[in-house]
This record gives structure tokens, C-alpha cells and sequence, in this order.
């Protein structure tokens, strides 16, 4: 494991970081960077790194670090940096609970209880997996329901092969992985079903995870009901209506021992809420400003805690702009404060961050509700940019340069993505 | 003249994901690689065509290391026939901790002419 347990537990910090994933290293980085001297990442596992440390395949690091690298590459990377920049990573380590003046409870089995108090804190808690009880599939409760990620965390760290016979539901990109992850390890896979009419993993694991072994992919089809007392012994499929209903009478059975979920994340966001953060509906994120700052002065956020990611890159680049801002918090050299309210507009879910500045540069992210081909994202009345496509399961980015604003004089601007005649 | 030969495949280039066609004569040259809406998309439908190959990424048993088992890679891109080939081999090995990311756990692999590296260090 690569761990370094602190020489001691001090009990104030300058920054401290909750969860040591991508979100976490990054934020500690950018708060290191920016001068402040005692930095605490938390993180409830044995060893920082999150997710990546289970997510073998490659294809991580192409923005960041101009290569392609596998999960545990791009974690050990940063993990490495942040231990030779002198942070205090704290391990099997739980954070329990933030008040309003930032103290904190930290829990672990060896320590106890431990309360440390913060100038300021980072949240990085990212996401976890929305399970069965999510999407309330019918039948009875037997073992072999899992997420996939569970799956890929049993299979590549611990060496448990979940079962012989996989039914896969979910066609996101931890589902597709996990199709061939499983083939390759000799289990069969029945198939992949998806209840939306387009698969939303990226095209290059529909290539790479299915065609290459002959795993069906069924559009518009969801598993109706699971079957088996103490094991799966088989699940039901079906086609489904245009209001995402079962079609009775057209299912059929499928005999397998394991059914895995992809079916998408959830912010993690419980120390938010018992911090009572203004939070944004459709993200179930924190709303945040252009330093990432929640609306609790002195508590920043980034990655999937704030919104779903699709690339560890871009988690790595918004919890750098988190700490960072963390770290200038400390020093006393905030930025001025935003003075513009980003408002998603057509064919926008939401924007990223929700406030911006008439100053300095600003990267904002945002999702689209429905694909669309020749369009543009229109930024208000000040900036129009074209785009050859846009689909809700890639998340866009937009630079705003100050220039732009320079003769905005309002206090809110609307963000749409529209058709191109 | 017999009926065109016509493949098809997925580009995986961006979210698009283009429908290609690629048309051979009967001497397996390429005619035309159709369904492409950037260049990219041309080339990728030629490689795929005529030599697809992969990246293979799974795991071996370590032994002596807090983790039962060790992420690794091949260093290139194997054929793309190879890689059921390649995890078959790799399925036999175990490894002693600790290792270092970077360190070749297996050489030429499966005949392919390409090492097998660990993807972290574990010990």
C-alpha cells in the first residue's frame, strides 16, 4: 500500500480535505500550491486513490497528462505527489461530521474519535453507485444483486469472481468494462440491457467491451423481475414502452447466477447536507462559485461531490481550482466575488460552476438534456460557440475570457445550446 | 465481377460513433471507406480493417502484498485475436511482492512479442 501514516494528528489545520479520491489529492495539491503549510486528506480506505485504484483499463490522463494511463497509474501518480509534497494523508479514516465552523469528527477504528478543527475545508466525498433499491426491480431478494463496481472492486483488488453466468443491466461505461473485465476472466456474459433507446457508454467500450466478444447489447430493454430464493437463478427481461413501463407478454427469462447494476451515481453529499449547503436539484451537488466555495464560507468542493464526471480528468482540474481556492482562503487572498448567475437554459440540465466573475477566466461545465448535431452554445448575448455535436452522457466545456464580459452589464446570463440553420 | 466485399464497424473516435463501411476487391485491397464524417474516422476504419489490435489490461496473483491481486498491462497494443491468448497466460502467473510500477511481470507474452508490465507498485 502506498501510505504514510502522520507523525501526528494536530489540532488545527489550515486546509482540510474530506475523502483522498482523485477530488481529494487534486484539492490538496492546489491548496499546497498556493501556501497553505498544514494540509489533511481523509480518506475512509486503506490507501488513498478512490476509484481509480480499482478501474484497470486505460484511458485516463489523456487532458492531464497528455498520455493514456490505467486508473492505478494515474492514482499512484498523484498519490506519490502529494506524499512528497509533505500532506498528511489520514487513512481508514472516517470524516463523521463538519459543524459550521468547520470542526471536524474524525472516526477510525485504531484512533477512536478525534476532533480537529479547519481554516478551511475542501468536500471531495465523490459518488457512489445507485443500486437496486434506486430503480425498485420486482421479483425476490436472493445474493448475486450487485453494482458493478462492487463487482470490479471484488474482481481486480481482491481476486473473487462474483459468479458464472452475468446479466448486466446498464450500459454505462463501468457496466461495459465490467462485460469484458468478466469475459476475459472466463464468465459468461448473457448480455447488456439498456432501457434508453441509445447506449450511454462511450462508443470506443461498445466497440472494445461487446462487439469484440459477441456480448448482445438490447436498446430499450430492462430486467422486469429477478427470480431465486437464497442465489439468482434467473432474471426477466423486456422490451419497454415509450414511457420506460415493461411490455407485458414480450419478456423472456434468462438463466444466470449474477445480475450487476450500471446505472449511474449519486453525489455523496451527506456531510453537505448536515452542513445544510444550498445544493442544486439536478446536480444533488453543492451550489458552488467560480473558486468552487459552497455557500458556507471557507467550505469548497470539487469532482463528483459536486456533479457527476465523465473524465477523472476534468475531477482532477476542478478540485485543483478547489484547493487552490482553499489555499488562497487561508492566506487571505480570496479573488473578488462573483457578480454573474449562470442559469441552464434550452437544452441545458445545469451549469458549473453557478456563479461567475467579470475579472478573470472561467471554465464552465454543463450537460445537455437531448443530443444534438450542428449547434451552438449561446453564453447570453456574449459569446456564441459552435459545436458539430453535443450528447447528455459528455459533459461540455466552455472557456469564458474576461473580454467577453467586459461590456455585460447584467447580473444573470442564460446558457443554451440551439441548432445552427 | 463478383458482389463488393463490404465490412462494417463502429468508429470509436468520438461520441458520434459513425457507422463505417469499408470495401475490399478481391485481392482484400481496400476500395473505400465509407460513413466517415471526419478524417479520423477514415483512418480508423482502415486500421480496424486490416490489423486491429488492443491494449490488454487485467490482473495477476501476487503473493507477500496487502492486495490478493496486481493490476497489469501490455506494454503496446496486441492483435486483437491475441488478447483471449494473452490473459490465458497471464491467468497461470503469480508474482512475488513487492513490485514496482513499470516492473515487466511477463516477457512476451503469449508469443506476441510484447511485455506484460505492472500497472502499480504493491508490496
Amino acid at each position: 500500500m502506498i501510505t504514510r501514516r502522520p507523525s501526528q494528528i494536530h489540532s488545527v489545520y489550515d486546509v482540510v480535505v474530506a475523502g483522498g479520491g482523485p477530488a481529494g489529492l487534486a484539492a490538496a495539491l492546489g491548496a499546497r500550491e498556493q501556501g497553505a503549510e498544514r494540509i489533511l486528506v481523509v480518506d475512509r480506505e486503506p490507501e488513498a486513490g478512490g476509484i481509480l485504484w480499482q478501474c484497470i483499463h486505460a484511458g485516463f490522463g489523456l487532458h492531464h497528462f497528455k498520455e493514456e494511463l490505467t486508473g492505478p497509474e494515474y492514482a499512484q501518480r498523484y498519490l506519490e505527489q502529494v506524499l512528497e509534497n509533505e500532506i498528511d494523508v489520514l487513512t481508514d479514516t472516517f470524516v463523521a461530521d463538519i459543524s459550521r465552523d468547520r470542526r471536524l469528527k474524525l472516526m477510525s477504528g485504531g484512533d477512536g474519535i478525534k476532533a480537529i478543527a479547519a481554516r478551511s475545508v475542501v468536500l471531495g466525498m465523490g459518488a457512489r453507485e445507485r443500486t437496486r433499491g434506486a430503480i425498485r426491480i420486482p421479483g425476490t431478494r436472493p445474493a448475486g444483486v450487485m453494482t458493478a463496481g462492487l463487482a470490479q472492486k471484488m474482481v481486480n483488488m481482491h481476486g473473487y469472481l462474483p459468479g458464472k453466468r452475468v446479466v448486466i443491466l446498464g450500459s454505462g461505461d463501468i457496466g461495459l468494462i465490467m462485460a469484458r473485465r468478466l469475459t476475459l476472466e472466463g464468465i459468461e456474459v448473457a448480455g447488456v440491457f439498456e432501457i434508453m433507446p441509445h447506449a450511454n457508454g462511450l462508443s470506443r467500450n461498445i466497440v472494445q467491451c461487446l462487439h469484440d466478444f459477441d456480448i448482445p447489447l438490447y436498446l430499450s430493454h430492462t430486467v422486469a423481475e429477478i427470480h431465486g430464493r437464497d442465489r439468482v437463478e434467473k432474471v426477466t427481461v423486456a422490451p419497454v414502452d415509450e414511457k420506460m413501463r415493461p411490455i407485458p407478454g414480450k419478456g423472456w427469462d434468462i438463466e444466470c447466477d449474477t445480475l450487476l447494476l450500471s446505472i449511474g451515481l449519486i453525489p455523496e453529499n451527506e456531510l453537505s447536507r448536515q452542513l445544510n449547503l444550498r445544493m442544486d436539484p439536478v446536480t444533488s451537488g453543492p451550489i458552488v462559485t467560480s473558486t468552487m466555495e459552497t455557500s458556507m464560507d471557507g467550505v469548497f468542493a470539487g469532482g463528483n461531490v459536486v456533479h457527476i464526471h465523465d473524465l477523472v480528468d476534468f475531477v482532477s482540474q476542478e478540485s485543483l481550482l478547489a484547493g487552490r481556492s482553499a489555499g488562497l482562503a487561508v492566506t487571505g487572498q480570496r479573488p473578488p466575488a462573483d457578480n454573474i448567475r449562470l442559469s441552464p437554459g434550452e437544452n441545458v440540465a445545469y451549469c458549473v460552476p453557478h456563479t461567475i466573475s467579470t475579472d478573470r477566466p472561467h471554465t464552465v461545465y454543463f450537460r445537455v438534456r437531448k443530443p444534438l448535431e450542428k449547434c451552438s452554445i449561446r453564453f447570453g448575448d456574449v459569446l456564441e460557440k459552435k459545436l458539430g455535436y453535443v450528447f447528455p452522457a459528455e459533459m461540455v466545456t466552455l472557456k469564458v475570457q474576461p473580454k467577453f464580459l467586459a461590456n455585460f452589464h447584467g447580473d444573470a446570463l442564460s446558457v443554451d445550446v440551439v441548432p445552427r440553420d | 465481377m463478383s458482389e463488393p466485399n463490404i465490412s462494417h464497424y463502429l468508429c470509436i473516435g468520438c461520441p458520434l460513433g459513425c457507422r463505417l463501411e469499408v470495401e475490399e476487391d478481391d485481392s482484400h485491397d481496400i476500395v473505400e471507406v465509407r460513413g466517415w464524417s471526419c478524417k479520423k474516422g477514415e483512418r480508423y476504419g482502415r486500421e480496424e480493417h486490416t490489423d486491429p489490435r488492443r491494449m490488454v489490461s487485467t490482473t495477476v496473483r501476487i503473493e507477500g502484498a496487502a492486495l490478493a491481486r496486481l493490476p497489469v498491462k501490455t506494454a503496446d497494443s496486441v492483435p486483437k485475436g491475441e488478447v483471449q491468448a494473452v490473459c490465458e497466460a497471464l491467468r497461470r502467473l503469480s508474482v512475488e511482492g513487492p513490485v514496482k510500477m513499470g516492473d515487466v511481470v511477463a516477457a512476451d507474452v503469449a508469443g506476441t512479442g510484447v511485455d506484460v508490465v505492472a500497472t502499480r507498485s504493491l508490496g
